[in-house]
Formats: C-alpha cells, sequence, structure tokens
C-alpha cells in the first residue's frame, strides 16, 4: 500500500509538471461490455469525448461495445487476449463487481484486472407509490422484521443482482431475518419495475436515484431513503439517507474502468491520474449534472481496494442468503 | 390537448433533416421492397434492421426509418397487384382483384394512382386514431399487474392462429420453437443459467435481432438465391393517367370506410393488415351491391383494400406501444428494435421515450405525406426497379445485413448465430412452417413466465390470482373465443376469400 501511495505520489508530481514517462499514442480503445445505448456505453462514449476535448489524449478514444453474459464476454476477452494491451479500458460498474463475488463469470476474478478508477455513482434508493401506507424506512423495515412477507419488492435486476441485493443489505441492517423469504420480482429493467409500484401492483420499488428522478417530480412515488453515504447535493437534498434513520445501509452503483493487468506500471499510474484529471474537471462535473450521476470519487490508490471490499461484501452477503453456495 | 403539445414535439424530432432524410429513404425502401413480390413488410423491416446498426443511427432515427419502411411496404405492395397480378404482399392480395383488370384495361396509371391516394386517407386516418387512442391506452395499461399481463399474454398467443393460421399445428410448432430459444441464458426470476452449457456468449440468451435478420432477411435470400436467380421481369408500361376529380371525390366514402375499418382491425391483436383490406374489400361490395363493377375493374375495389390495410398498419401499432404486444408480424420485429434499443414499450416509455415515440408517430404523418409524393410523380421509377434483376440486390442486401449484425456487438459468434437462424429458416419455410410465431414465441415467451412468477409470488403461491380480476377474466374469455373463432368463422372466411380470388385467379 505505502509503496502503491508513492508511486502515486511521485506520478501525480510527474503529472504536475505534464512531463509525463508514458502516454498512449495512437488510438485508444474503450470497450462497452453492453449494446449501444446502455449505461456502460454512455461511461466510455461521454469519458471519450471529455477526454479528447480536455487534450488528455492525442489521438481519439473509440468505443467499441462488446455485450454478452453481463460484462463477462468483455472480462474474459480482456483478461486472455489483451493481458498485455495499455491503450485499452473496459467500463464497468457495480453490476460487474456484483457478477465476479457472485462467480458469474467462470473461471475469472476480480485480481485478474487493474481497476483504474471510478467517475461518479449512482445512489441506490428504496421507494413506494404514492399511496402506500409506509411514510418512512422504519415503518417498511419493521413490516419486514415482523413478516418478512409483507412488503413486495420490484427492481430491474435478475434475482441476486444489484437491485436485489440493496434490498436485503437494508433488511439486514435493520436487523432483520429470513432475507430470502422477503420476496422479490426482477424487470428486465428499473422503468417495468417502477411501473408496477406507480400501479400500485407492488408494494415497493428498489432501484438506482436516476431511474426514479422523474416519477420522483410527479409525485407517483415517495423515496423512503437513499442509500448513501450522507445527503445529496441540489435537487436530491430533501431525500433522506437510511443512515440518519438509523440504518446503516450505503448501496453505490458506481461507473467507472478497468484496464488489463499486465501492463507496465507506468500506463497503470497514466490512467489512474487520466481519471482523476477528468473526474475533476469542470466538463466532466457538466457530465455528471447532466445525466444524475452523483459525486463519487475514491483517490486514485483506494480505488482497487475499494473494489476488492465491495466483492468481498457481496460474496458474503450472497452466501448469507443462500445465492452461493 | 397534451396529445397535441406531445405531438407538436414529436413534428421537432421529426422534422430535423437528419430525421426526414431518413424518413424519405425508409418510405422509398419501404415503397421497394413492398412492390416486391414475396418481400412483405415484416421482411422489409428486418432487412433494414442492420442498416440502422451498420451507420450507428441514434435511436429515434432507427425507429422512425423502419416505421417509414413499413409505411412504405404497405404502399408499395399495391404495385406489382396491379401491374402483374401478383400481390407484392399478403395484404394487397385484395387489390388484385380490381387492380389488374383496371390495368388491363389501359388504366393503370389511374389505378396507381387513385390507389397511392387511398393508402395515404387510409394511412392518416389510422396515424389519427394513433394518435388518440395510444395515450389512453397506455394510461389505462398501469392498471395491470404480473395476473393481468400474463392472461393479456396468453390471449395474443391464442391470437396467434388468426395472424398466419392456415394450419394451426404448424404455428404452434413454430411458436414453441420460439419459446424454447428463449429459455437459453439467465432466468432472470432465479438469476439460474439455463441451456449456456458456459459458453459466455449465450449467458444474455439468444438476440431476437439476430434471430429476425436471419429468419427473415437471410432465409429470403436464400429463396431468391433458389428461385429467382437471373435476369428481372419484362418491363410494364403505365399508360398515361386520366383519372378525373369527379372520379377522385366519388371514392372518398369509400376510402373513409376502409381506413376506420382497417384501423380497427389493425388495432385487434392477430388480425393486422390482411384483414383489413379484406373486410374493407367485402363490406364496401356489400354497402355499393349491384351499383358498382367488383371484379371488373371498379375504381372502388382499388382504393377500398388500400385505405384498409394502411390504416390498418396504423392500428397495429397500438397494442405495441402501449402494452408491448404486438398485433402483427411486422410490428413484432419492431418491438424487437425497440427493446434492443433498450426502450421498453408500455404507459412509461410515453412519458420517458416521449420524444422517440411521439417523433415516430409524427413521422408517420410526415412518412404518408412523402410516400404520396413519391408515389404519384415517382410511380415510373418504381415500375423500373420492378424490373431489375435480383443478382443486383442481392449482394448489398447481404453485406448490409452482415456489417449490420456484426457492428451490433462485434462478435464472430454472432454472425455464425445469424447464418444458422437464416439456414433454419430457409427449411421452416420450405416445410410450410410460419416464421413469425418463432419471434412472437422468442419475445413473449419469457415475458409470459416472467409475469406468471410474480403473480405467484405476489399472491404466495395461489393460482386463483390469475383470473381474480374483472380485466384479467376478460382477457381469458377473449383469449378462449380466439382459440375457437378460427375453427368456427375461419372456413366460412377462407372459402369466401377463395371464392373472390377464383373469380380472378392470381397467378405468380
Amino acid at each position: 500500500m505505502t509503496i502503491k501511495r508513492t508511486l502515486f505520489l511521485v506520478a501525480a508530481a510527474t503529472f504536475s509538471m505534464s512531463a509525463l514517462a508514458w502516454q498512449p499514442s495512437g488510438k485508444v480503445e474503450c470497450i462497452a461490455p453492453s449494446d449501444p445505448g446502455g449505461g456502460w456505453d454512455f461511461t466510455c462514449r461521454s469519458a471519450g469525448n471529455v477526454l479528447r476535448d480536455l487534450g488528455l489524449i492525442d489521438g481519439t478514444v473509440q468505443t467499441v461495445n462488446m455485450a454478452g453474459a453481463g460484462g463477462g464476454v468483455a472480462f474474459a476477452h480482456t483478461v486472455s487476449k489483451r493481458s498485455e494491451d495499455d491503450k485499452l479500458i473496459v467500463a464497468a460498474s457495480t453490476a460487474t463487481t456484483t457478477r465476479l463475488a457472485q462467480k458469474q463469470f467462470p473461471g475469472l476474478n476480480a485480481d485478474m484486472v487493474n481497476w483504474v478508477g471510478a467517475l461518479g455513482a449512482d445512489f441506490g434508493v428504496i421507494a413506494v407509490g404514492k399511496n402506500s401506507e409506509y411514510q418512512d424506512l422504519n415503518q417498511l423495515l419493521a413490516a419486514i422484521k415482523q413478516n418478512p412477507k409483507s412488503v413486495k419488492f420490484a427492481g430491474g435486476s435478475a434475482r441476486g443482482g444489484w437491485d436485489h441485493l440493496k434490498v436485503l443489505i437494508t433488511a439486514r441492517a435493520a436487523g432483520a431475518g429470513q432475507l430470502p423469504s422477503i420476496p422479490y420480482l426482477s424487470y428486465n429493467n428499473g422503468g417495468e419495475a417502477m411501473t408496477q409500484v406507480v400501479g400500485g401492483q407492488v408494494d415497493a420499488f428498489t432501484g438506482d436515484l436516476s431511474e426514479v428522478t422523474g416519477f420522483m417530480a410527479s409525485g407517483d412515488l415517495r423515496v423512503l431513503a437513499v442509500l448513501a453515504e450522507e445527503r445529496l447535493p441540489g435537487n436530491f437534498a430533501h431525500i433522506p439517507t437510511a443512515k440518519e434513520q438509523g440504518i446503516d445501509a450505503v448501496g453505490p452503483n458506481w461507473r467507472g474502468f478497468y484496464m488489463p493487468k499486465d501492463t507496465s506500471e507506468a500506463s497503470k499510474t497514466y490512467w489512474s491520474n487520466t481519471i482523476d484529471t477528468l473526474y475533476a474537471s469542470k466538463e466532466w462535473k457538466k457530465v455528471m449534472k447532466a445525466n444524475g450521476l452523483i459525486p463519487f470519487h475514491p483517490p486514485a490508490g483506494e480505488f482497487d481496494s475499494f473494489v476488492r471490499q465491495q466483492v468481498q461484501d457481496i460474496e458474503a452477503l450472497s452466501r448469507e442468503i443462500g445465492l452461493l453456495k | 390537448m397534451e396529445t397535441l403539445g406531445f405531438l407538436m414535439e414529436g413534428f421537432a424530432v421529426a422534422l430535423t433533416p437528419y430525421n426526414l432524410m431518413f424518413a424519405l429513404l425508409g418510405a422509398f425502401a419501404g415503397t421497394l421492397i413492398g412492390c416486391m413480390p414475396g418481400l412483405g413488410p415484416a421482411n422489409g423491416v428486418a432487412i433494414l434492421i442492420p442498416l440502422a446498426f451498420t451507420l450507428g443511427l441514434p435511436p429515434e432515427t432507427a425507429m422512425i426509418l423502419l416505421t417509414s419502411v413499413y409505411a412504405g411496404a404497405m404502399y408499395g405492395g399495391r404495385i406489382s397487384s396491379i401491374l402483374l397480378n401478383i400481390p407484392g404482399d399478403e395484404p394487397a392480395m385484395m387489390t388484385c382483384l380490381d387492380g389488374y383488370p383496371m390495368a388491363r384495361k389501359g388504366r393503370a396509371a389511374d389505378a396507381l394512382a387513385i390507389s397511392a391516394i387511398a393508402s395515404f386517407s387510409g394511412g392518416l386516418i389510422g396515424t389519427v386514431g394513433l394518435i388518440m387512442l395510444a395515450p389512453v391506452l397506455a394510461k389505462f395499461a398501469l392498471s395491470f399487474g404480473p395476473a393481468e399481463y400474463f392472461a393479456l399474454f396468453l390471449l395474443a398467443f391464442a391470437t396467434l392462429g388468426g395472424i398466419t393460421g392456415k394450419n394451426p399445428m404448424k404455428t404452434v410448432i413454430a411458436a414453441t420453437l420460439g419459446i424454447m430459444i428463449s429459455t437459453v441464458g439467465i432466468d432472470i426470476s432465479t438469476g439460474t443459467q439455463r441451456y449456456t452449457f458456459g459458453v459466455l456468449e449465450l449467458y444474455e440468451g439468444i438476440d431476437f435481432i439476430l434471430a429476425i435478420v436471419g429468419l427473415f432477411a437471410i432465409s429470403e435470400l436464400l429463396f431468391f438465391v433458389e428461385s429467382r436467380m437471373g435476369r428481372g421481369r419484362e418491363k410494364v408500361s403505365v399508360g398515361k393517367l386520366t383519372l378525373s376529380f369527379r372520379e377522385l371525390v366519388s371514392t372518398i366514402p369509400t376510402q373513409l370506410r376502409g381506413g376506420v375499418l382497417g384501423f380497427i382491425s389493425g388495432v385487434l391483436p392477430g388480425a393486422g393488415a390482411s384483414l383489413g383490406s379484406f373486410i374493407s374489400y367485402t363490406l364496401e361490395k356489400q354497402v355499393l351491391g349491384k351499383k358498382g363493377k367488383f371484379g371488373e375493374g371498379d375504381i372502388r375495389g382499388v382504393v377500398a383494400p388500400e385505405a384498409g390495410n394502411n390504416g390498418a398498419s396504423s392500428g397495429a401499432l397500438v397494442p405495441m406501444l402501449t402494452l408491448g404486444v404486438p398485433g402483427s408480424g411486422t410490428t413484432a420485429v419492431l418491438l424487437a428494435m425497440l427493446i434492443s434499443l433498450n426502450i421498453t414499450p408500455g404507459p412509461l416509455m410515453f412519458t420517458q421515450n416521449a420524444d422517440i415515440v411521439w417523433g415516430v408517430i409524427a413521422a408517420l404523418l410526415i412518412g404518408n405525406v412523402l410516400l404520396l409524393l413519391l408515389n404519384i410523380p415517382l410511380v415510373g421509377v418504381f415500375v423500373r426497379l420492378l424490373s431489375v434483376p435480383p443478382m443486383y440486390l442481392l449482394p448489398i442486401v447481404t453485406m448490409v445485413a452482415f456489417v449490420g449484425i456484426y457492428s451490433i456487438s462485434n462478435s464472430t459468434f454472432d454472425l455464425y448465430f445469424m447464418v444458422a437462424f437464416g439456414v433454419v429458416g430457409y427449411f421452416l419455410r420450405k416445410l410450410e412452417i410460419p416464421v413469425v410465431p418463432i419471434i412472437l414465441g422468442l419475445l413473449l415467451g419469457p415475458e409470459m413466465e416472467k409475469n406468471l412468477g410474480h403473480a405467484l409470488v405476489l399472491s404466495d403461491g395461489d393460482w386463483g390470482i390469475l383470473w381474480a380480476s374483472t380485466l384479467a377474466k376478460s382477457f381469458w374469455l377473449v383469449a378462449g373465443l380466439s382459440l375457437l373463432l378460427p375453427y368456427l368463422v375461419g372456413p366460412l372466411l377462407r372459402r369466401r376469400m377463395n371464392a373472390a380470388m377464383q373469380e380472378n385467379p392470381v397467378s405468380d
């Protein structure tokens, strides 16, 4: 850790003098492990644009879509075919770590790549319809504690996926037992799940903040809690966190990048510094604001350990609820 | 009034030069595809999907392109019906009955012109109906829970026979194949993998776009290679336009009746454009009775089916956009495209993707005007294109299909899959097993499974929830009726269609 920190400081110093030891020449590739239009695609394209506009990269950043297995195809590709490519970054998010933790990419794990950095996050929310009897998170959790089947949740991920886990993280933090009995209905995406909650068919919605903004503004959904460390800025300041309601549950869905493992130290340093600079720029702040991303950026040296910790936490939780044997 | 505001925003989207260009391209390509005998609207849209991916079009532009192709194909179908007595696609079958006799009397130009005008008014009526009905139905759809959706999908499957059904057994086989293919990949209700055999590429299931392009476009290519390779058709002359204004005015009631009837039959799940044109034609014959000379080149015999099938094509978009349940084969293909653009049809789409929905609806209105303009002065171009040998066309289509599919996810694996689907589609069609139910099975099977699971979770395992609400009950009732009706009414209807055909035989 200390070596890494020192290296980082040295690198940062060099970076600030803009006398870089290593810089990619020619075309840089950013793999979005999904079809065009999804979150990862957005991460690659918008980061690529800002990198170019800021002149942080000489050439262009080309976004390559490589869908499959929820990011597994791109992960396997990076590990097996591109492990020494220093001009490659791959978009990732909490969905990636969830699948890694649950061993859904056979034979692959989080140690096989180098985690570069995060560019913001979308925080988890628990919401109910406007006519729901639950006014705050504790009322909802009290009902679950009494009878785990009393509140039915709808979310946009598969069973065991990140949206489902957010419910379980929250319920566990509140001391509820029988986590696997809490009913969870999985939909193809957050929108479909929300429609069911707004229509009054299902009790509660679990998803990300950026998904609920429309229905929150129209008053159709009541957001009981955002799963962030502290209250969020701007328009979201009125949403209470789970923490302030006494429930120690945090669920950031970060967006960021990993890169191949066997590249030179110089290129790794270059990339984590570049993502740092990108994150700090005014241009990126604008992108975040326009797309509902919340500040979230562990310092360059700490992102790697953050990811590992998240993988461990999710693995433990998945084991506890019987998703992993 | 709210709707009007949305529509204005839709026009703002559709009228940008970029989108307008693609609407024009789609209208042109659609007309061309429609007038090629054998190539229907579903194939046309399927062939153009890869183009949308090749060009990397944004979602609204891609949808505008494809809906213009859809509308265009409905226009184009009449050209070969009138000139060659070969329907360009199934809905244009009824147009042969009076269109070809008109052409033989030397009034081909008149028939083409009046049918273009009828297509325009049919399309316009249908689109206005869509604008009025869709938002209402979308709001109503909010009250659908898993049990109601399950019953609705059941209804959609029950009406499948109506879409393609000559042989119900073959339809069932096709739909089952589709459902089987759809079970590959992660099962979202349990989070487990099914039939993936550790192959990473299969984890997310088989992309419907691959199946659609393979089953429709690639198998079509194989058919073309087999049967129509070589020289094009003989050139046909169109003659001079002699249509009088009075004659045009006299067909207006027919246009209105045809458009409205077409729209209604389009909205009904499973009925589609063929039924629309058939009903319009028969009704017109009933209404006018002896006053008309149907079958001998009566101008209203051309107007009624054309207004009917264009009205139906807009009507079929209503259940697709509001409920995610396609009313016809082509709308199933459009639905698959929407899903792969990460847009979920249903109530939410009307608020969250308002620019896309209303952009597409506005594009339909604009497309109709474009098509009218294309189809009256430029009809000669299409007639000439009819005689272009397929050997020039096929390589282009093949290239676009491969480049387009590859550009979606840069995977050669997908190309193998597309070709495999093409070959399978070729043999299935040889066996006269329809491919549209496969697509519907692929699209609706997982939804039905998901909603069944959800309904049972909500009711804690009590199956009674599936028919607890009045809405669900009525879906079950209609589903039951749709299963029975083809056996009761079907033979009668088909006998009439055949009788009508025999009076004026359609040859190939």
